[in-house]
């Protein structure tokens, strides 16, 4: 493009001025930086107090002790890779995976999974789809079940001892990004994780008063140990059971 | 940092391409001044019209406690509750009977029959083919649907209470409920008499026993343990779930070694209850659909 004819009257225009930033990188990053910042702030932060992004729904707990282990599971082996965890508000997704997924329901997902890809199945209420037996099975030898799966068998998860001892560690650290885990619930992390695979455990009380509802049995078939396998299916069979929504108004949140 | 030779702000002129530069010279290198082909730019701002469209069309903006909500108030979980609403009214216009009859007249109507057939069929590939198989043939310990052996039961009620409630589902307060113990495990059998009870069934299926075994004994221990169950003759229970023990057709598998694996550590399958997932039509037109596979009673 042509330069402007006040290049020449000795007081260059602004738009000549481009300079400044080309010869001057530490101004060019700033520049940079505030540019970035202004699409941040209008787009990102106003979801953080609109009351129409913000919506309360009955039900919701962070995950128990046994669920996160599974959950860390679940994004160290890389799920989210294949499988989405976000029903979207399409008219056949609710017919094939059922009720469009509620933001709230990754209210304490750190990170969420909502992934990006479906070589599998959507899994965001994959919970009670399927039995323990077949979830074990499943994940042991994919196409023992489905034929034509092309899901690797991840059948280590059933024979490796969980490791309970990073447990509080990773509560704690989700405390800090904002999941309300209690000083009692870290202090009993591993205790309620024990808790939530045995229904007899002696603490199995206070783990159900600190969880309500959650699912308590020995999820890999294997009372012996406690395996990767059993915090994997405890995951696995809590996706998307939390929200009643006989109970969810449609109307009132409508988006 | 060096210094570049100042900016000139002169437009040049380029011999070798015969179009002008920017007037930048940076160590001698210069620049030329290629406009942006006028088509491109043109689409360029035509897209930034479009944009100023949309935002006030769609929702947009965000503003103290709310949004810009757009000219139609569009909103796509209000989009998507209409359009399953119209999906429903279309299947109640299809078939409105589907929901007031019964499985029995569901059956004996063709019109009826071939509208639940259909839903059935997409219902079955979406959420029972993972244990019982495309087509319902079942696998190792995941029921067969196309043959004639029930273990609940295979008449359209006995079917729509299994599908409604599960098997041992406890989240499920009605759901069918019935155990095999873990005769071995649980320390109610020894191992020799574990193996003469699995010598004396196989003798009833047919199968063969192993070699000298002691049928007489194991009968004494099946009428014992096994007898209150699955009959005297070994038929089975549907009301318990206990399965016919003297047909071909084996669950956990036919092998010695499976058997003896069956009576020590007791055998439960789970199905999960369908009541709380699908609707009481999908339901029916499932039942319906399991019905006609081929082992419908």
């Amino acid at each position: 493009m042509t330069t402007s004819p006040q290049a020449h009257t000795g007081k260059p225009s602004l738009w000549a001025r481009h300079k400044i930033f080309e010869t001057n990188s530490i101004l060019l990053i700033l520049g940079i930086l505030i540019v970035v910042s202004i699409g941040g702030l209008v787009e990102i932060a106003p979801l953080f107090y609109l009351r129409s992004t913000i919506e309360k729904v009955e039900g919701m707990r962070p995950y128990t002790p046994l669920e996160l282990a599974g959950r860390a599971i679940y994004v160290r082996e890389g799920c989210y890779n294949c499988h989405s965890q976000m029903i979207r508000p399409l008219r056949d997704e609710i017919e094939r995976y059922g009720h469009f997924s509620l933001a709230a329901e990754s209210m304490y997902d750190k990170p969420f999974q909502w992934g990006s890809k479906r070589t599998g199945p959507d899994l965001a209420r994959v919970g009670g789809k399927y039995s323990d037996a077949w979830q074990l099975q499943h994940l042991n030898a994919p196409r023992s079940l489905v034929p034509q799966s092309i899901m690797p068998g991840y059948p280590f998860l059933a024979t490796t001892e969980l490791d309970v001892n990073r447990i509080a560690q990773e509560m704690r650290v989700n405390r800090m990004s904002g999941v309300p885990y209690s000083d009692e619930m870290i202090a009993n992390a591993v205790t309620d994780l024990r808790a939530q695979v045995d229904p007899d455990h002696p603490q199995a009380d206070a783990f159900q008063k600190r969880y309500p509802k959650a699912a308590s049995r020995d999820f890999d078939g294997n009372p012996q140990r406690i395996t990767e396998a059993d915090a994997m299916i405890a995951y696995l069979q809590m996706l998307g059971t939390l929200v009643d929504f006989k109970q969810y108004d449609n109307k009132a949140n409508l988006r | 940092m060096t210094n570049p030779t100042p900016i000139s702000h002169e437009p040049d002129f380029d011999a070798v391409t015969g179009q002008s530069t920017t007037g930048h010279s940076w160590d001698g290198i210069r620049e030329l001044n290629t406009p942006l082909p006028r088509w491109w730019l043109w689409t360029f701002y035509v897209t930034i019209l479009w944009s100023i469209g949309y935002w006030l069309v769609y929702p947009a903006w965000p503003l103290i406690s709310s949004h810009t909500t757009g000219f139609f108030g569009y909103s796509s979980r209000a989009a998507v509750t209409v359009e399953v609403q119209a999906l429903e009214q279309r299947r109640d216009q299809q078939a409105a009977g589907l929901k007031t009859a019964s499985l029995e007249e569901i059956k004996a109507s063709p019109d009826l029959l071939r509208v639940a057939l259909a839903r059935g069929k997409a219902s079955f590939a979406e959420n029972c083919v993972g244990c019982h198989g495309q087509g319902g043939t079942g696998a190792p310990s995941y029921p067969n649907l196309t043959d004639d052996d029930w273990v609940w039961g295979g008449a359209l009620k006995d079917i729509q209470t299994t599908i409604q409630h599960g098997i041992r589902w406890t989240q499920n307060a009605d759901t069918r409920v019935g155990e095999m113990l873990a005769f071995g495990r649980q320390g109610m059998l020894k191992k020799d008499e574990i193996e003469q009870v699995v010598d004396f069934v196989r003798s009833l299926a047919k199968l063969e026993p192993a070699k000298g075994a002691d049928l007489a004994a194991g009968k004494a221990v099946y009428d014992a343990n096994c007898a209150a169950c699955h009959g005297e003759a070994g038929k089975g229970n549907r009301e318990v779930g206990a399965p016919d023990l003297t047909d071909a057709i084996w669950l956990y598998g036919s092998s010695r070694e499976a058997m003896i694996e069956s009576v020590h550590n007791g055998r439960a399958g789970i199905m999960p209850a369908w009541s709380s997932r699908l609707d009481p039509v999908t339901i029916k037109a499932l039942t319906v659909y399991v019905h006609s596979l081929g082992g419908g009673q």
